[in-house]
């Protein structure tokens, strides 16, 4: 097998360097190459199937035989995290993000087929240069068929962290996100190089720069998931590197699909778009270089590597060829159209993408500020959560008040009498919010947070009073109910109304995030069992300590039961502790505090509020024991050992080494009921999270919008209406295609 | 061995499938992409037609301004029907 999956590797390469070059020899007009190009990139995705194929099998048969499998996965690895384990290595992500791209590049060169022949040549070169770049890093760097000879009998097992349901799909969610951007991409380079700097690229593209829009965002939802139930910490969002990193791109791929809306209708913001999908790309392959090279200090320090330098040269070759592209093209890419007016729907999508464009360069700052200020003092100094939060809350916060604007203004220009019809429910519902939370719930303490929530209500009621204004159009027209009708128009106009699903899920995770940051009640208590303490009115009782031991893992964990008003619930907050693939000779039993440890967070969800509890142990006195142990069983193993040795029975080394492992085990099961029967106090971290339940259903709503958007139009029924009847029917309105289907 | 002799099924797999259209006599072939252009620019001009009537009939944009941009929007709509069937006419001629 391991063979099959090198030599489709290799052939792989091969495949992406001849697409490229056929692509190009095809660029004036010999469709033979162009097609033949189109079809080594379906042959690369065939391939790197088959590449991704063996090696899933290999994890599934722990066939240690692949140094991947051995490294990453093991025989007590369950199913599904063994399914999955490919992408938690690195030569298995860059397979991954190879393998994505083969796909996005099949399905964009599938529907290009017949259109953009100027263009395709060219985007398919790119798209090939990047695919065929990954491949070699998957060739030559990091190759997935390492073979390990002989084999071993048992694997490392996947790193304790990763194993949470979340990231069984947040890696390659995230990657998809990434790599679908390269499609947009490359056609904007393609579009620079021929000069048809039209919409064409655009329309073509739209759809994939969405798809990778919404990748990216469920990856980054399902990251903070991770980290708010898996790190123990009590965030879902720490302005990490590798955090930043996937965040940059969302931004600046965010204010892509805004803008060239504006292009689309009227025909402006050229080199402002083909420089945000290049930014864009840019941070993608960013994200991917700070994954990999652990150059910043970052909870995903399992991604440390040597492709660093490789994937830092391609960010090099891509801005600075663009930019030499996009310069040489200024000419071409003048605006063919002025905005008429600073109070319409084209000037508020330039603020909101001013503001996206902000935000994303003062995290970009942060974010490699370790870097810089090592360039300039030698001293890697980091900038902590604080000095993010100073900077990005007032840009969200306009951000929020924006995208509630944005949808209620026409293009081109509005009246003040329009203004004042669309906007008075708006500040209505603001000014509501905004006085109603001062007085009742104190928001005048916080006046981000009384900001934040008055200016979601403005972008809440904005959006509902759009549906429903749409809604009663449609049924003046057509009649029905207003719900039915309602869902006709958001039918047929998809990309709009699921925009505004995507802007009402953003504006309550927000309202999520404003209370969960600015009002959460934070604690850390000493208990034994049997102490008690009360934290925002919860009444929190250390009932028992609990300890579960298996080959892998000690786990300490305690049993709370927390009350309040009539609510009474328990909870189980645990720290397991890893022993890694390998212990020293001197070290076998204390050795399991040596390796990765984990939270396993106590906490009970709710509409208004979150409890949230994580313990730290105090295992001082386990690890002493175990340290007596160690000695003990060193002892005892050396004695044993001699015996076997000197024994004429020549089983006796494997039943000595069999006896000793049992011996181990009861050991360790001994040390670790100590821990029951003498309970040191231990920490817990107590956190009152009001409205984060929020957060994620408002991230659950924007996905939805997201797909909504995405969802091709039925397009059967646009093809009944040929050229001739529509160009007659132009002209009598009442009959035109566009209000039959509207 | 096992490798090579599976590389070299695998590229002449690959090589029968890729090097198909070089069998082909030089053409340009298959639809006029002209027509895909220009559906794709109708469907995006009938795309800011509904938008402009949604938001008129929303109470966003007054009547003046809506006669005004809708009967552009009209006019460019027209303008690619026309070289829609030019392109046609020409393709079937």
């Amino acid at each position: 097998m391991i063979e099959l999956g090198r030599a489709a590797l290799v052939l792989a390469l091969l495949t992406a360097i001849y697409a490229g070059i056929a692509a190009l020899i095809g660029r004036n007009g010999d469709r033979r190459w162009v097609d033949s190009s189109r079809r080594a990139v379906y042959a690369l995705c065939a391939l790197l199937t088959v590449c991704v194929l063996v090696i899933e099998a290999a994890f599934l048969r722990n066939d240690f035989s692949f140094q991947l499998v051995a490294d990453h996965s093991s025989t007590t690895t369950p199913f599904y995290y063994r399914l999955t384990s490919m992408w938690s290595s690195q030569a298995g992500s860059l397979l991954l993000w190879a393998w994505v791209l083969s796909i996005a590049s099949s399905a964009v060169l599938f529907a290009t087929r017949n259109r953009l022949r100027e263009l395709v040549p060219y985007a398919t070169a790119v798209l090939m240069g990047v695919g065929g770049f990954f491949v070699a890093l998957a060739v030559f760097a990091s190759n997935p068929f390492e073979q390990l000879s002989p084999a071993p009998l048992e694997g490392a097992g996947l790193n304790p962290l990763l194993r949470h349901p979340a990231m069984l799909m947040h890696p390659p969610m995230l990657y998809s996100g990434y790599v679908f951007f390269t499609v947009p991409f490359a056609f904007a380079i393609a579009a620079l190089i021929t000069r048809r700097l039209d919409a064409s690229w655009i329309r073509i593209t739209r759809r994939f720069a969405l798809i990778a829009w919404t990748f990216l965002s469920i990856g980054i939802v399902l990251g903070a998931s991770w980290s708010y139930s898996e790190l123990g910490w009590g965030g879902y969002w720490a302005w990490d590197p590798v955090e930043n990193a996937s965040l940059m791109p969302w931004l600046m791929g965010t204010a892509f699909l805004h803008s060239i809306m504006v292009q689309e209708k009227r025909g402006m913001l050229k080199v402002w778009n083909v420089t945000l999908i290049v930014g864009t790309f840019s941070l993608a392959l960013l994200g991917t270089f700070l994954v990999r090279s652990g150059v910043l200090q970052s909870i995903h320090a399992f991604g440390a590597s040597t492709v660093g330098a490789p994937i830092l040269v391609l960010i090099a070759v891509v801005l600075i060829g663009s930019t030499a592209l996009i310069v040489s093209r200024l000419d071409d890419l003048r605006s063919e159209k002025r905005i008429d007016s600073l109070f319409s729907r084209e000037s508020i999508f330039l603020v909101n993408n001013f503001l996206l464009v902000a935000l994303c360069a003062v995290i970009f700052w942060g974010t490699m500020f370790p870097l810089i200020s090592e360039l300039f003092t030698g001293d890697k100094a980091s900038l902590a959560a604080p000095w993010f939060d100073r900077y990005t809350t007032p840009l969200a916060i306009l951000l929020v008040l924006f995208t509630g604007i944005g949808p209620l203004l026409a293009w081109r220009r509005v009246t003040w009498e329009s203004a004042r019809r669309v906007f008075v429910a708006p500040a209505a519902a603001a000014l509501a919010v905004g006085v109603g939370t001062a007085v009742l719930f104190d928001t005048g303490r916080r006046p981000w947070a009384l900001l934040l929530f008055a200016f979601s209500a403005f972008a809440l009621t904005a959006l509902a009073q759009e549906i429903w204004r749409g809604g009663a159009a449609r049924r003046a027209l057509s009649g029905g109910s207003i719900p039915g009708a309602m869902l006709a128009v958001a039918a047929r106009n998809r990309r709009r109304y699921g925009g505004y699903v995507v802007h009402a899920g953003i504006a309550v995770l927000l309202i999520g995030v404003a209370a969960s940051s600015s009002f959460q009640t934070n604690r850390e208590v000493n208990l034994r069992p049997g102490d008690s303490t009360t934290v925002d009115g919860y009444k929190v009782d250390y009932k028992r300590p609990t300890v579960s031991v298996d080959n892998e893992r000690i786990a300490f964990g305690s049993v709370l039961d927390v009350s309040k008003d009539s609510q009474r619930f328990t909870i189980h907050p645990t720290r397991g502790y890893f022993r890694p693939p390998s212990c020293p000779p001197q070290r076998l039993i204390s050795c399991y505090f040596d390796g990765e440890s984990t939270s396993e967070v106590g906490l009970r969800r709710g509409l208004r509020r979150d409890f949230w509890t994580a313990v730290q142990p105090s295992i001082g006195p386990v690890l002493r024991n175990a340290r007596g142990a160690d000695r003990k069983f060193q002892l005892l193993a050396r004695g044993r050992m001699r015996l076997a040795a000197a024994s004429p029975n020549p089983q006796a080394i494997t039943q000595q080494a069999a006896l000793l492992q049992d011996v181990r085990g009861l050991a360790i099961r001994k040390i670790a009921n100590g821990y029951l029967r003498d309970t040191p106090p231990a920490v817990f971290h107590v956190i009152v999270n009001p409205l984060v339940t929020w957060m994620w259903i408002g991230a659950v709503v924007a996905l939805g919008g997201a797909l909504i958007a995405v969802w091709p139009a039925p397009g059967a029924r646009r093809r009944r209406v040929t050229s001739l009847q529509a160009a007659r029917l132009s002209h009598q309105p009442s009959r035109a295609p566009w209000r039959a289907r509207a | 061995m096992t490798e090579v002799l599976l590389g070299a099924l695998l590229f002449v797999l690959v090589a029968a499938f890729v090097l198909v259209p070089l069998r082909r006599e030089r053409s340009q072939g298959g639809e006029d992409p002209r027509i895909a252009e220009l559906e794709s620019r109708k469907e995006a001009k009938y795309r800011e037609i509904r938008d402009t009537e949604l938001d008129h009939a929303a109470g966003k944009l007054d009547d003046e301004d809506f006669r005004r941009q809708d009967a552009e929007l009209r006019r460019d709509a027209v303008a690619i029907l026309n070289q829609l069937d030019e392109v046609k006419g020409e393709d079937a001629g």
